[in-house]
């Protein structure tokens, strides 16, 4: 009989053709020109065009405006959800989860086109607006998850102990959290970054987004250009997943 | 008075997630081809989508079927390649082990549009022509890794034991497979196969690399084109409501059992 490890033989062969393999092109087109002759060219032109730049500066910024948002309006409303003395539908729970389980284009243009109606003008404030609204599920779903595993117990202990509820709160609940909340920014963060149809929609295609010039390179024929800007994208990720290497945190959003 | 605040944000916060879709909902009960305006209570943009009778006739209907058969396609060999893979993963040891997780995490980590860039380069170097097959097989691609990670814990719940145990009792390897590891593992696989679906259904921009210029759609890459020319299909209301339903009733099924399932434990 053959041993069972060799069962991930196939998996293994799957993944060095579809996810290795591809991901070394990104690296080889990166660095190479029309002809297929090796060329610094591509990554130098990133970083003297200064639209370039400036739409990799407005994407990493309106991440971290949305990070950020998500944070401050999810974080309550998962403690709110996790609170057994202030919720105990689970209703409520799965309503807050549920746009996670509808395609997101759908619900971008629900937004966008809500916004119209009401008159705003599309731009970067109807951009943020519409990302929030998009990812904050992301973010609440995970800080739920781990305020609702969290052991009570530290929390009766600081009481026990003297420490006001705010105390407590700032303390105990919060240093406890911040797997889910990684967990919750790694899930909002890298997506707002390369989104490119949500951004097009929110904006009427005003506002550009790192996602959408690689976008439009790739669509353009310009692959080495556009393999250039993945990897320069592929290098954020790898950053930002060092950051972020505790195990628990990964693939824990998105779950039913 | 806490209590009152706390409920009040919360049902704020849900006022502002589902306001876009209630709104779209409520107008697709109407004639008008431009949204928000009410022109009387109308089913009609029901029955032109299931019949066909809109600009593009059934485009949107088969970019639907699309959708539904890719994803359908996709999550049954991912939940096959990915138990399979689970099964193997899981006896493996120490550096190996690692390895293999590594790689299974990083479709997971990866944006879309890197995964979709990045097979976009692999089937323009291979030279394969880009269709169904290769849309299917990217989404086989991302979605097998959440297949692995749903059956793992159903492994490391099993007696380890069992399997060998019906060979010694006379099964056949085929047996012993089907009779006792499928169902041990089952219901990782089926949790593993409704993520999966799910995940494909979502997917715009891995699609979007990988299908070519045959002309393939799914929901998302119509929507997507729908919106650049600028006039929304008013059928896509109807649509819309519709999934949005189907996705309500579902959640509250689920969710239903689960609380049946708690009880009874």
């Amino acid at each position: 009989m053959i041993k069972r490890s060799y069962w991930s033989l196939p998996y293994l062969i799957f993944m060095v053709v579809f996810v290795v393999l591809p991901l070394l092109l990104i690296v080889l087109y990166a660095f190479q020109d029309g002809a297929g002759h090796f060329t610094l060219s591509n990554i130098t032109r990133f970083f003297t065009d200064s639209d370039s730049l400036s739409t990799f500066a407005l994407s990493i910024e309106v991440a971290i405006e949305n990070t950020l948002i998500c944070i401050l309006l999810g974080y309550p409303a998962a403690w709110i959800l996790a609170n057994r003395n202030l919720n105990r539908s689970a209703v409520t729970v799965m309503l807050f989860i549920m746009p996670m389980w509808i395609n997101a284009l759908m619900r971008t243009l629900a937004t966008a086109e809500l916004f119209n109606i009401l008159g705003f003008t599309l731009g970067k404030g109807t951009l943020l607006f519409g990302m929030v609204y998009d990812y904050i599920p992301f973010m609440i779903y995970p800080i739920y998850n781990t305020l609702l595993k969290m052991d009570k117990s530290y929390a009766e202990a600081a009481e026990d102990l003297g420490a006001t509820p705010w105390k407590v709160f700032w303390k105990v609940t919060v240093p406890l959290s911040v797997p889910g909340v990684m967990s919750g920014v790694l899930m909002v963060f890298m997506p707002t970054v390369s989104t490119f149809a949500i951004s097009e929609f929110l904006t009427n295609n005003k506002i550009k987004l790192f996602g959408t010039i690689i976008q439009e390179n790739i669509n353009s024929s310009m692959w080495n250009y556009g393999a250039a800007l993945a990897f320069i994208m592929l290098l954020i990720i790898g950053i930002t997943t060092l950051f972020n290497d505790n195990k628990e945190t990964q693939a824990e959003g998105g779950l039913i | 008075m806490k209590k009152v605040l706390a409920k009040a944000y919360l049902y704020l916060l849900l006022a502002m997630l589902y306001a876009p879709l209630v709104f779209i909902a409520i107008f697709s009960f109407t004639e008008s081809r431009v949204l928000g305006n009410w022109t009387g209570f109308s089913t009609k943009l029901y029955v032109n989508l299931f019949t066909g009778g809109m600009n593009g006739g059934s485009a949107l209907l088969a970019a639907v079927e699309n959708t539904l058969l890719i994803a359908l396609i996709s999550a049954a060999f991912a939940t096959l390649l990915g138990t399979v893979a689970a099964i193997g993963i899981y006896n493996l040891k120490g550096r190996k082990k690692a390895g293999m997780q590594f790689l299974n995490n990083i479709p997971m980590i990866n944006p879309d549009i890197i995964t979709g860039v990045s097979l976009f380069l692999l089937f323009v170097f291979l030279g394969v022509s880009q269709g169904y097959l290769t849309v299917i097989l990217a989404h086989i691609t991302f979605c097998t890794p959440y297949v692995v990670l749903s059956v793992m814990p159903k492994l490391a719940q099993m007696n380890p034991n069992i399997y060998e145990a019906a060979l010694d009792l006379g099964a056949t390897p085929s047996q012993a497979l089907r009779k006792v590891l499928v169902p041990e593992l089952r219901p990782g696989m089926i949790s593993g196969f409704i993520l999966a679906f799910t995940m494909s259904l979502d997917d715009f921009a891995v699609t979007f690399f990988t299908r070519g210029t045959i002309g393939l759609e799914t929901l998302s890459t119509y929507i997507y084109a729908d919106a650049r020319k600028g006039g929304l299909t008013p059928e896509l209301r109807p649509l819309m409501t519709i999934i949005f339903l189907i996705v309500l009733i579902l959640l509250v099924v689920v969710n239903m059992r689960r609380e049946k399932m708690n009880k009874a434990k």
